[in-house]
């Protein structure tokens, strides 16, 4: 957990497969909306997600550019970047950005360039972890904990891929268009619905309960402790081979079919296990989609469907309160329901 | 200077105090650090003392905020001279050293979520001082993020030193001696610790890979190889005692037969041990006794690593285990609904004239709007820039939301407790249900037999309410006063935290438990009741007797609480008048 800066490799996790799953979907197809890791302490959460922006390979971005846009995108920079820029472009390693629970409102959004403006009266501004994180990884632990006024702006953010700033006689707009990642446990204080409802993946995760499996992150750790290089070395070929799935199954992705059954079945699956609103079934379908490019396949089978219907859907059935069955037993037995094995 | 103890564990706990110091110098930041819990006191200075030969500290200012963590433009500076002037951080400053924060309990959750942050960036290690008072089951915690990060925990409010060597201002011995005989090579020693984590309850992975970063450390420390088929039982016994002793939520289970593998399933922290606790293994009445019992040469090393750790189980764990009460996990800190001070959070609400700094931040355009009229008077800047003086300075100001807490007082006394249990803890999911729209906790009092309970401490998840009052009991004597009491003690710290509390008592209004021999029950509820009034504490009495006497009435009015009777007690009527009432207060 705590480490150099090498990070552990991916594939070097042990266990929580449904979390691993779920961030590969993510990094696949950004459309998703993210993900929430509901789950105890100390379960490789943070772990998880950092190896994984270790992982991907490094993006293109114009130089010099401090919300990292891509040299291809049409929309308009503040900085005008791509103008400065002309034609060069250089490589960046996807940015992962760690949301303190303690981040005031002016670390996350950014404000006025205190320094320049003393200095010489020069009105600039100096942009915040929003920024920071555009094209990247948002990843807040705790984030039930995280204060209201945040959570809403976090919120607007991440829908509209712009951070707006009208503050301090600034008015200004940039993108910024992230993978969201949350964290929690759900006991100590619950998540809005509304914000719930964003996330496009939600996992739970628990601490390995198998001996075996205890005992072998246990001994990687070490092993990792002792010598990060020698470590990640011994990984590197299933790394290589995961990265290699991403990059494919992103290029695979626009071309992947949704056939109207399988719309037909995720509007089944979705009004059978009560889940509110066209926002769920529109991710489970996106899921599908990037879990049938992940394997390699050009059309969306219903066992893709199948195996992505927990994640998508877990999050955001209406809860009844005086119904003690869980989410995931309830989509469970939709699946089986509706898709034969 | 040899701890004196009366018969207890104190000696050893001292030895492996500062044993502590020893690893972590050695072992750098890749431990975290050391969680100190022990009230300020000689013998807490003994050991800081100790820390501080071996490692220069840096001692975190109470004044410090996150920025002065990370340091930052140097405002005042800055304006005298014209151009930037830069303020290091103390992370920065306290490099090379180890820092250490005093009072960490009282730590604010940004500064303690930054100090985690740190930790994982590979900062300076950390020596907290806890100051809690343990006995006192409502006193703030170090924050779980922070403490879970810290691998060694140590609990030094049970060691007393001896008075006369203290009287006489004796410094400590330096701390270089190391607990015992190194003993043998360690068979597999990350199995060991992994299997010795789940045997005492300990769900977190992090605490055996801590564990087995400590156990190198200390084989470091005493000039031994810390290749990790080279660790000697007295490394591994120091991995337990430091690292896995202190996080134990339960006893290990009894020596089990060859073949069985420890439990497999692992509670989540805090939660309570499964249905059938493992019983305590015979040998282990009390912690004292721990240490005598004979150890065959080729000791299994988890076994090793149990014995270790008992030698530092939490205080209090073997009482409350023997007892089957332990602990709800502590009260979720950090909740940033806190505490929420109106200059440092929350949406703005324009400015008023101040120092930045602490947490307050400066409004820019504000400050130079009030230099401006002034620059004629002033005398000009050889530069030409605006002079601005510090009582130009202006600072932003936030509103935060007032959030409110719930506590319900409920009678599970007598033969109505069934039904009105059931209906208050629905009552509570109702509130819950709704309560994330209005970020309300929500939190319950039991009262039966000779005394109350906190149920559920205040809480905004409806899982957890659900988990813990689903074994809530009822019947018994009605003992109001000390419900009364113990409601009235939970929404003072909730103010205390900056929240707006609201009691709803529900109850038939006659006591029959409480009191001595010169005041009745009723009249001790009484008493109980009027110091709401006292304390300006908002209440609601709902009075649930089928046929409401003068006795509920009474003790609405000297409690200064609106009274509902509500002689069919449901959870939706509950919940109306805690609207009611709440609208009303707020």
């Amino acid at each position: 957990m705590a480490s150099a800066r090498i990070p552990f490799p991916f594939t070097a996790i042990v266990g929580q497969a449904e979390m691993k799953q779920a961030l590969l979907l993510a990094a696949v197809e950004p459309r998703l909306g993210g993900v929430m890791v509901f789950g105890d302490r100390g379960t490789g959460k943070s772990t998880a997600v950092r190896a994984l922006a270790g992982l991907l390979p490094p993006m293109k971005v114009v130089p010099g550019c401090r919300y990292l846009c891509a040299p291809d995108d049409r929309a308009p920079c503040i900085e005008g970047c791509r103008e400065k820029a002309g034609k060069r472009s250089e490589e960046a390693s996807v940015p992962f950005v760690d949301l303190p629970l303690g981040a005031t409102e002016d670390r996350v959004v950014g404000s006025l360039d205190l320094e320049r403006a003393l200095a010489t009266g020069e009105k600039r501004f100096e942009p915040g972890l929003l920024a920071k994180a555009n094209r990247g990884f948002l990843y807040i632990d705790e984030i039930n904990l995280l204060e209201d006024h945040l959570v809403d702006l976090l919120l607007d953010v991440a829908v509209s891929g712009t951070n707006v700033v009208e503050r301090e006689g600034l008015s200004i707009r940039h993108p910024a268009r992230f993978i969201l990642v949350g964290s929690g446990n759900p006991e100590e204080g619950e998540l809005r619905p509304q914000l719930l409802d964003r996330f496009g993946l939600s996992v739970d995760v628990r601490t390995p309960t198998d001996m075996g499996d205890r005992i072998e992150i246990v001994k990687r750790c070490d092993r990792f402790d002792r010598d990060p290089a020698a470590f990640v070395a011994e990984f590197e070929a299933s790394e290589q081979a995961t990265l290699d799935a991403i990059a494919k199954a992103r290029k695979l992705l626009p071309k992947v079919q949704v056939a109207d059954e399988m719309l037909g079945l995720g509007a089944q699956l979705c009004s059978a296990v009560g889940a509110d609103g066209l926002r769920g079934e529109l991710t489970l379908l996106r899921a599908a989609r990037a879990q049938a490019a992940l394997a390699g396949k050009k059309d969306v089978k219903p066992h893709h469907v199948a195996e992505v219907a927990t994640m998508a859907l877990r999050h955001r059935l209406r809860r009844n309160v005086l119904d003690d069955t869980g989410s995931t037993g309830r989509i469970t037995r939709a699946i089986a329901e509706l898709i034969p094995a | 200077m040899t701890p004196e103890g009366e018969g207890d564990s104190s000696g050893e706990r001292w030895a492996l105090a500062l044993s502590a110091i020893d690893i972590l110098v050695a072992a750098g930041n890749t431990v975290g650090g050391i969680l100190l819990r022990a009230r300020p006191g000689p013998v807490r200075d003994a050991w800081a003392d100790a820390l501080n030969l071996v490692m220069p500290t840096r001692r975190l200012p109470a004044s410090a905020d996150a920025e002065a963590l990370d340091g930052g433009l140097d405002l005042t500076a800055t304006l005298a001279s014209g151009k930037p002037v830069h303020r290091a951080g103390i992370l920065a400053d306290a490099a090379g050293k180890i820092l250490v924060v005093p009072m960490a309990e009282r730590l604010n959750p940004a500064l303690a979520a930054r100090l985690a942050t740190a930790i994982d960036e590979g900062c300076p290690p950390l020596v907290l001082f806890d100051e809690g008072d343990p006995e006192d089951p409502e006193r703030e915690r170090v924050p779980q993020a922070l403490a879970e990060r810290l691998a060694i925990h140590i609990d030094l409010n049970s060691v007393r030193l001896p008075m006369a060597e203290l009287v006489a201002g004796e410094s400590p011995p330096p701390p270089l001696e190391m607990l015992a005989e190194p003993g043998a090579v360690a068979k597999d020693p990350e199995t060991a610790l992994a299997v010795g984590a789940a045997a005492l309850g300990i769900a977190s992975i992090r605490a055996p890979i801590m564990a087995v970063r400590v156990a190198r450390a200390h084989a470091r420390a005493d000039d031994r190889p810390d290749e990790i088929d080279q660790l000697r039982e007295a490394d591994m016994a120091a991995a337990g005692a430091l690292v896995l002793g202190p996080r134990a939520t339960r006893l290990p289970p009894p020596p089990p037969e060859e073949e069985e593998p420890p439990p497999p399933e692992e509670p989540p922290p805090g939660e309570p041990p499964p249905e059938e606790p493992p019983p305590p293994p015979p040998s282990d009445d009390t912690k004292g006794d721990d240490q005598e019992q004979p150890e065959p040469p080729p000791v299994d090393p988890t076994d090793m690593i149990l014995d270790a750790a008992q030698t530092a189980l939490p205080p209090g764990l073997l009482d409350a285990l023997a007892a089957g009460t332990i602990s709800k996990a502590p009260k979720a800190s950090g909740s940033s609904g806190a505490k929420q001070k109106s200059i440092t959070s929350g949406r703005p609400a324009g400015v008023r004239p101040g120092m930045p700094g602490r947490g307050a931040r400066l409004a820019l355009i504000e400050t130079i709007k009030t230099a401006a009229p002034w620059q004629k008077i002033r005398p000009k800047r050889d530069d030409g820039r605006l002079a601005i003086r510090s009582d130009d300075l202006r600072i932003r100001r936030f509103i935060a939301q007032t959030q409110s807490t719930t506590i319900f007082a409920v009678d599970a006394s007598g033969s109505a407790a069934f039904a009105r249990l059931a209906e208050a803890k629905g009552a509570v999911e109702l509130l819950l249900a709704e309560a994330y729209v209005k970020r309300a906790e929500v939190a319950l009092v039991a009262f039966r037999g000779q005394e109350a309970a906190l149920a559920l401490p205040p809480t905004r998840s409806l899982p957890r309410a659900r988990k813990e009052l689903a074994g809530l009991a009822g019947g018994g004597g009605t003992p109001i006063a000390s419900g009364l009491d113990l409601a009235r003690k939970v929404a003072e710290s909730e103010k205390g935290r900056g929240r707006t509390p609201l009691v709803v008592v529900l109850t038939d209004g006659r006591a029959n438990v409480g009191g001595d021999a010169t005041t009745s029950p009723q009249e001790a509820a009484l008493a109980s009741a009027r110091a709401y009034r006292a304390a300006g504490i908002p209440a609601v009495f709902i009075d649930c007797s089928p046929r409401p006497r003068p006795q509920g009435a009474e003790l609405a009015a000297a409690m200064g609480a609106r009274l509902v009777t509500l002689p069919r007690v449901d959870a939706k009527a509950v919940v109306a008048a805690v609207k009611a009432a709440s609208a009303g207060a707020i």
